[in-house]
């Protein structure tokens, strides 16, 4: 096991000290990014106690510590898993090479180009999230809110980290760019549509963390499986944190479902709006948002690019080890594409349909949280189930962006799809409504109306621990 | 054995059968006619002294069928829209006096040429793709530089390669700076090949970017972005997304305001030019290109005109684009791109006069004496384009000057283009030659010389000499003066030029393209010739090699699974 230094200025597990010019470059960039957390971090309680996890070292049984800390002293460190001794090259046409423990020459450009495009998210979702706290609907949620929050700031520093110490002076200013994009901003948006997207509500942000935190787990479990180890190394342990921001955000709308599916039964034929509860239609169009918005973070369905990533091993497949195969070449795979303004099916090699495959892992994954959000629903004895809409509605990347889609994935014309909108995504009087019902609930042990109380606390403690201290 | 012959004979027997059917398939014309009202790739619009030309490919209406037109890309199709606005501008809409080049794809100006059009094109089309858009490019910028209107290119999102070439055409770059859009010639990186359109030699001869930077520059394939393109010189200017549009706005109207009214106007509208089919010819009015398909000779006939021509730009004005002079060398320019992109057998093109060359001359007299006038300036320069893609063209061009014909002034130009010529000389018939004032200096190649300074460069006093004559020049008297290549008597005339020609037609079609254009243009390089002379030595010899091309080359895999393997070896 790699040594930890937790008191260093940036705990690390990456024996920071022993380079000396790597140790000044990331010292250098830190008072930037203590500036940017204050200026674009949680707009309230940066100064309040929160009961926080911090990792402290990579091994499973001992990485998280809890502890009350505030945000701005939080410890960002630097974490990569352990080496595997004499690891191979698993996939792609390296394959059984020795991995990449510097960045090959050939690569340096796309490398730098996928690090930086999963780094810019870390601290888009927190600008993106930033008022919440506001509104929080318990102290529990708040403090979710805030562990998210500087989570997504330590994948930042990790994936900084890779920056300045593989990629020279291109690589310190993409770092500090990262520090200069704004998430909406319309001159330095960040780089991805969904990071753009305003996340001003507590509804949006279950979905956020439910559907665009996912294919965070996606990219990053393809990752984990890079020929450049460093990169492995790092997302193996990202992955770790990032659990935690999924299941905040599943059981999270798991507890919308749950409060409105009450209400609906308590009160059959009631409209739960009146009630000040979320009512499933919203829901739905707030789920249709989201989930769209994430599903093209995967890229194209046809991508050269991805075809490269797989080919120079840098990116895998999820769980590629699992996988009987490792090069993807000579097989095809169906992907339906609208070719003479209808929908037909096209053979394309599998490599460049790799963004597809991903998104497929992705869909099943989606798809087994609305069957327990459904269950819920069944066993509340409530009849409306929740549904995803088809992966071609609402895209604005790849083969089925230039068209218009109905939410079963037929194709409308774009007339069609504006008569539908609000039909099938959030109006600008539904996030009213959604605005009107987040009334701050900041009291120890209380929850807001909209949603149930979830059904444990955090670290063993109960729900009505005072998770941050507002006092 | 016998089941053995019987199929190499049926495959001979295919042969032949294929050859006739090539020989006996009906002539097709390519329709290069295009309008701004049916425009499918662009939109132009013209706001009093600013027009803007704005890109927005449809994705499914290629060219030819086979490959979408993703991201802005462009083909053959997209460009000739893009030449029919430069075209229009010039003629139709003089009050112009800046024109915007932008796309209205978010995030994307231009994504350069399609490759997988380019992977599914056999390379004379590939070539003579590169020269078409190079020329479309060289023309945008020379209606900058001789009809005063000042081009901007507003790169809204990314430009990359053939994307980028574009805006490097235009005379000053506005990039977006949202942290994303950028400049980039990812060629060599991606591809294996080198942006085909002028975008290297742009960079350091037109742009000055110094050398090292540029080596920097184009091995980037997402190239550079914002303020580290405007401080390496690749764009003019960065603006932030939401100030973009109004900065452009802004830069454009200080532009119109200050350039001068130098096309008074008012403009004349182009119909379209079409070749009738007949048989093995096609005839334009003024022109006819008949192809012999068989011995792969061509015969481009130019007529002079038969009644009475414009005397001044009014007049000139009230004909419009009927004006022999005009449609003429429209007909000219339409009839060699039919050649180039119909014709790829066609190795000897004869070019022919027809007609009455004191008609020629008194039209010369016309474009020479009303040359302030700012239509007459644009037929000027439309003449000079279409002799220009004359000497452009990788056919061996012979001129056969016969009684009849009328090779005066600007048809005079035809023979000079030519690679050599043959004048007949019988007493009985006689033959003359003309030059005219269109002859000493308003009809220039590409590096900017006369034909005539071209032709004697080792005795510019010959040059000068032949500039200043007016008289009828007989064709002794022409191949004394060096301006005919051989006078043949009527006695030798058929044989001899049957004899070259047929010599001429059995020759490896890449040597003879090769070498023509290394004796064409005699004399300093231009930025043109320069990058015509890289496009057809570097990028067309890339094009043909393993390494981009061959079954593991970098551009057949480009958008396959499979990684390109190199041969390591440099020549
Ligand atoms: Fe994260
Ligand atoms: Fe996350």
């Amino acid at each position: 096991m790699s040594d930890v230094d937790r008191f260093a200025s940036i705990p690390n597990n990456v024996d920071l000290h022993s380079d000396k010019r790597l140790q000044r470059a990331l010292e250098s960039w830190q008072p930037g990014y203590l500036e940017w957390w204050r200026e674009m971090g949680p707009a309230m309680a940066q100064d309040k106690d929160a009961y926080l996890r911090t990792a402290i070292s990579v091994d499973t049984d001992g990485w998280a510590h809890f502890d009350y800390v505030k945000m701005p002293e939080y410890r960002w460190g630097i974490f990569l898993a352990d080496p595997t001794p004499d690891r191979k090259i698993h996939f792609g046409d390296h394959v059984g090479k020795p991995v990449f423990n510097e960045v090959p020459g050939e690569y340096r450009n796309i490398l730098r180009r996928m690090i930086v495009t999963q780094a810019d998210t870390e601290p888009a979702s927190v600008e993106q999230q930033r008022k919440l706290a506001f509104t929080a609907p318990s102290l529990l949620d708040m403090r979710n809110l805030f562990q998210v929050n500087v989570e997504e700031g330590r994948h930042l520093w990790a994936m900084v980290y890779l920056l300045h110490a593989h990629f020279g002076k291109d690589g310190r200013e993409e770092a500090d760019e990262l520090l200069r994009r704004r998430s909406g901003d319309p001159d330095k948006p960040r780089i991805l549509g969904a990071f753009n997207q305003p996340c001003n509500d507590w509804v949006s942000f279950f979905a956020f963390t439910m559907f665009t935190d996912r294919d965070g787990k996606y990219q990053l479990a393809s990752l984990a499986e890079s020929g450049f180890d460093p990169l492995a190394r790092t997302c193996r342990f990202m992955l770790t944190e990032e659990a935690h921001h999924l299941s905040v955000g599943e059981t999270g709308i798991m507890r919308i479902v749950r409060r409105t599916g009450e209400l609906m039964k308590q009160h059959p034929g009631v409209d739960v709006r009146t009630l000040g509860a979320v009512d499933l239609p919203t829901l739905q169009r707030v789920i249709n948002f989201w989930y769209s918005y994430s599903l093209d973070l995967f890229g194209g369905e046809i991508s050269s690019n991805a075809a490269d990533f797989f080919a120079s091993s840098l990116k895998g497949r999820y769980q590629e080890e699992r996988r009987a195969e490792h090069t993807a070449l000579d097989q095809m795979k169906i992907v339906p594409v609208v070719d003479g303004g209808r929908l037909t099916n096209k053979e394309v090699p599998l490599r460049n349909a790799l963004n597809e495959v991903l998104r497929d892992d992705y869909v099943e994954d989606c798809e087994r949280a609305l069957r327990r959000w459904n269950h819920e629903l069944e066993k509340i004895g409530v009849e409306a189930r929740l549904t995803l809409p088809s992966r071609r509605f609402h895209r604005h990347q790849g083969e089925y962006s230039r068209h218009a889609f109905d939410s079963q994935g037929e194709l409308i014309t774009a007339e069609q799809f504006e008569a539908n909108r609000a039909k099938w995504l959030p109006s600008e009087a539904d996030m009213e409504f959604l605005r009107s019902i987040m009334v701050p609930v900041h009291q120890v042990g209380k929850i807001a109306n909209w949603l149930s109380a979830p059904v444990r606390g955090v670290n063993g403690q109960a729900f009505d621990f005072e998770f941050v201290r507002l006092g | 054995m016998m089941i053995r012959s019987a199929s190499v004979m049926s495959n001979i027997l295919l042969v032949a059968w294929n050859g006739v059917r090539y020989l006996s398939r009906p002539m097709e014309t390519i329709d290069f006619n295009r309008h701004p009202s049916s425009y499918l790739h662009w939109k132009l619009a013209v706001d009093g002294p600013i027009a803007r030309l704005v890109m927005d490919v449809q994705e499914e209406k290629p060219w030819r069928p086979g490959y979408p037109l993703k991201l802005n890309s462009y083909d053959l199709g997209v460009d000739m829209e893009l030449a029919d606005s430069i075209q229009r501008l010039r003629f139709e809409q003089p009050q112009v006096r800046c024109l915007v080049v932008t796309s209205t794809r978010d995030k994307i100006f231009c994504a350069g040429a399609n490759i997988y059009m380019l992977q599914s094109s056999a390379h004379p089309f590939k070539v003579n793709f590169c020269k078409y858009t190079n020329e479309t490019r060289l023309g945008l910028e020379e209606f900058a530089r001789e009809s005063g209107v000042r081009t901007l290119a507003a790169l809204n999102g990314t430009a990359s390669g053939g994307g980028y070439e574009l805006a490097i055409a235009c005379d000053e770059i506005h990039l977006i700076d949202d942290g994303s859009s950028a400049v980039s010639f990812p060629e060599t990186p991606l591809l294996a090949v080198l942006p085909g359109t002028g975008g290297l030699t742009r960079l350091v001869d037109k742009r000055k970017i110094r050398r090292d930077i540029a080596d920097v520059f184009c091995t980037v394939a997402e190239g550079f972005r914002g303020s580290k393109a405007l401080k390496t010189g690749l764009v003019d200017a960065v603006h932030s997304r939401s100030r973009f549009e109004s900065k452009v706005q802004e830069r454009a109207a200080q532009i119109a305001a200050q350039a001068p009214v130098t096309r008074p106007g008012p403009g004349i509208t182009l119909d379209p030019i079409h070749a009738k089919v007949d048989g093995d010819t096609l005839r334009w009015e003024h022109v006819t290109l008949q192809i012999d398909a068989k011995s792969r000779v061509a015969t481009l006939t130019v007529r002079a005109p038969t009644g009475a021509e414009p005397i001044d730009g009014a007049a000139l004005q009230a004909r419009g684009c009927k004006a022999w002079a005009i449609q003429c060398f429209r007909e000219l320019d339409d009839a060699l791109l039919q050649l180039r992109f119909g014709f790829d057998q066609v190795g000897v093109v004869l070019l022919k006069t027809e007609g009455d060359a004191a008609k020629v001359a008194a039209v010369d007299t016309m474009l020479d004496q009303h040359a302030a006038d700012w239509l007459v300036k644009e037929t000027r320069l439309l003449i000079g384009r279409a002799l220009r893609r004359l000497d452009l063209t990788g056919r061996s061009l012979f001129a056969l000057i016969e009684p009849g014909s009328c090779f005066a002034g600007t048809l005079f130009e035809l023979a000079l283009a030519a690679d050599r010529s043959y004048m007949l000389n019988d007493p009985a018939r006689p033959v003359y030659l003309q030059l005219t004032a269109m002859n000493g200096g308003a009809l220039r190649m590409s590096h900017c010389m006369t034909r005539l300074e071209c032709r004697f460069l080792g005795a510019p006093e010959k040059a000068k000499q032949a500039a200043a004559s007016r008289e009828p020049i007989d064709a002794e008297q022409a191949e004394e003066l060096g301006l005919v290549t051989f006078a043949p008597d009527e006695i030798d005339w058929d044989d001899e030029v049957r004899v070259a020609i047929e010599e001429r037609a059995a020759m490896s079609p890449d040597a003879l393209t090769g070498m023509e254009a290394s004796l064409r243009f005699a004399g300093p390089e231009s930025m043109e010739t320069k990058i015509f002379g890289r496009l057809s030595a570097w990028q067309n010899w890339i094009f043909t090699r393993p390494n981009s091309t061959g079954d593991e080359g970098a551009l057949s895999l480009y958008g396959r699974p499979e990684r390109p393997v190199f041969d390591w070896r440099r020549t």
